[in-house]
């Protein structure tokens, strides 16, 4: 594996890139009164990695047929996900301020309108077969495109899930990388305690697919995993990002309530203030 | 020389075969349904373009969206029973919402599996896609207006629902040319007395009905309706002002199906009386398919029966 692929200031960057959109979809929920802050805050590491160290896209030319995709398995990270795809350039941050207003076209779970989204999702475990098709096509057309597909951890209870690893094997497609958001929170309570999913390593790999495991805060190992893949020929690969739900703001972390609880005026100023030490003290270590 | 009758999913499977010759971006997939849908020569002369996702509809589906977000042009195979239940929600979000270019060709529908029973019976296909937006319904209604449809739709950058009986039936047209125009309906007969429209391959069974009718004294028009959606509507209102009487007949529940699609038009724009031949809100009796159309009345002698009968009434 290579280190250090992200150099020590874009690393810096990134994090600050992280940090500010953890403020935007905050403030996008708050002005809403509707999202999913949990697990909009615990993949913002994950989005920024991907968008900003590794995937191969042109924002100016969504359509490429070369670029690697992405699919937002977990839909109802969508916050996350536009506030991402608007820093990355995509549309205008200013659209932000429509998230879910009437007749915007930033609905409340991924489509296809707000230009960078692949797939219109929401349903789960629907976007590990979008993206078996998608790296399919791939294979047929011999491109060397990636697809990544980001679902949740309480997500990989649907059968549908189960159907589309087994097929993605059978097909050997390296060129899919799957990565499980693994927060260890779902809205009920605690994954293991709402339906066990460990061993989720042995799982997959029975399923035959190559695990890969990492930090998902931790940008440079995140980007340096992705950079790795394939690491076994002819195996779709699965990242388990180990991650917080809420991460970013303390009051927030690891609290099942937070999953689509929509922040009070009093909790946004001091969800604000958080991120805004957090920055500062990124901007201090430049 | 040709059959008299011939299954129309393999007239589909056929044409979807001499088109990928030309057209490097078809793709077939299905769900451990080679036999049933017809396609095992697809598989055999298209190895790389050919996708087994074993039995697993819901996975079937979602790839086919994912090839199609990548520029192929999908044909998913599969038995209409699952296309029209389990998969329904990535049909729903991965196909019609997110405007995928698949085309499903959803086989063995309504009671063709026959004495296999109610869980291989799709009798409810009509009314759930008709409810789905953005995409369109198609009961062909033999193999030559099948044939015909696949070449326009192939060429049709939208998601359509095709559903087809599985055993042969016989042909309602003496050729492809004049036998499908998307969105469009055929008028197949023409009389004053009532008009019989009607859809699949239900639609020979009121051709024959017609004939019934006629040595009795009765001229019906019959109207051939391959789109239940989208329906050709001013057909519809030109055959209800012309004929004044409506007989619906189609291998579909009652509720939702194209005779409710005829009520709800008329009802808005040109109400007349009537009549629907299809199943009723049970669970059909066990039998082979011309059993079960002969038991509901679906079959020619049923729909002649149920015309003299609604013109009596009216």
């Amino acid at each position: 594996m290579v280190k250090g692929v992200v150099e020590m200031y874009d690393l810096l960057s990134l994090k600050i890139k992280a940090a500010q959109i953890r403020k935007k979809l905050l403030q996008m929920i708050y002005q809403a009164k509707t999202g999913h802050t949990g697990g909009s805050l615990s993949c913002v590491d994950i989005l920024v990695s991907l968008y900003f160290g590794v995937m191969r896209i042109d924002p100016k030319n969504p359509h490429l047929p070369d670029r690697d995709r992405f699919v937002m398995s977990k839909g109802h990270s969508v916050e996350a996900l536009y506030a991402v795809l608007a820093q990355a350039g995509f549309f205008s941050e200013d659209e932000l301020g429509t998230y879910c207003a009437f007749n915007s076209r930033l609905t409340g779970h991924p489509t296809t309108k707000v230009p960078g989204v692949e797939v219109n999702t929401g349903a789960l475990g629907h976007g590990l077969a979008v993206g078996v098709g998608m790296a399919l096509a791939g294979k047929i057309d011999k491109k060397n495109y990636k697809v990544y597909v980001l679902m949740g951890d309480g997500e990989l209870d649907e059968g549908s899930v189960w159907e589309a690893a087994q097929v993605a094997a059978h097909y050997k497609l390296d060129n899919l990388i799957a990565i499980v958001d693994r927060n260890k929170l779902q809205i009920s309570g605690f994954t293991e305690e709402v339906v066990r999913l460990e061993n989720l390593e042995k799982k997959w790999e029975s399923f035959g697919w190559k695990v890969l495991q990492v930090d998902g805060h931790d940008i440079d190992g995140l980007i340096d995993v992705f950079k790795s893949i394939p690491t076994a020929p002819y195996l779709p690969h699965i990242v388990i990002a180990h991650t917080v739900k809420g991460k970013g703001v303390s009051f927030i972390e690891n609290k099942k309530e937070w999953h689509h609880h929509v922040p009070s005026e009093e909790e946004l100023r001091k969800a604000m203030e958080e991120l805004d030490k957090t920055l500062q003290e990124l901007r201090n270590d430049a | 020389m040709m059959p008299d009758k011939m299954p129309v999913r393999v007239a589909i499977a056929e044409r979807v075969l001499q088109l990928a010759w030309k057209d490097p971006q078809i793709v077939v997939v299905t769900s451990d349904a080679r036999g049933s849908a017809a396609i095992e020569k697809f598989f055999e002369t298209f190895p790389d373009r050919s996708i087994e996702t074993g039995i697993a509809e819901q996975t079937a589906t979602g790839i086919s969206a994912g090839l199609a977000f990548s520029n192929k042009k999908v044909f998913l195979f599969g038995p209409a029973c699952f296309y029209s239940a389990r998969s329904l929600e990535q049909v729903k979000n991965d196909i019609a919402y997110s405007g995928a270019n698949v085309k499903i060709i959803a086989v063995s529908g309504g009671v063709s599996y026959g004495p296999l029973g109610s869980t291989h019976h799709s009798l409810h296909d009509v009314a759930v896609y008709r409810a789905i937006p953005n995409i369109a319904v198609i009961l062909p209604s033999d193999a030559y207006q099948a044939a015909a449809m696949v070449d326009q739709i192939a060429e049709m950058n939208q998601p359509v629902y095709v559903r087809t009986g599985r055993n042969p039936v016989p042909f309602v047209y003496s050729s492809e040319n004049d036998s499908f125009k998307f969105g469009k309906g055929n008028v197949l007969k023409e009389g004053k007395d009532i008009a019989i429209f009607a859809t699949g391959e239900v639609v020979w069974h009121a051709l024959e009905a017609a004939k019934i009718l006629t040595s009795s004294g009765i001229n019906a028009t019959v109207v051939d309706l391959p789109c239940v959606k989208p329906l050709d509507e001013d057909l519809v209102l030109q055959i209800a002002r012309a004929t004044k009487r409506i007989l619906v007949a189609e291998e579909h529940s009652i509720h939702g199906g194209l005779g409710e699609a005829i009520c709800s038009l008329l009802c808005r724009s040109h109400p007349v009386p009537v009549e629907i031949i299809a199943f009723p809100d049970e669970y059909p009796v066990t039998g082979n398919q011309s059993q079960v159309y002969s038991h509901y009345g679906l079959d020619f002698a049923g729909i002649a029966k149920r015309a003299q009968e609604f013109l009596r009434r009216y």
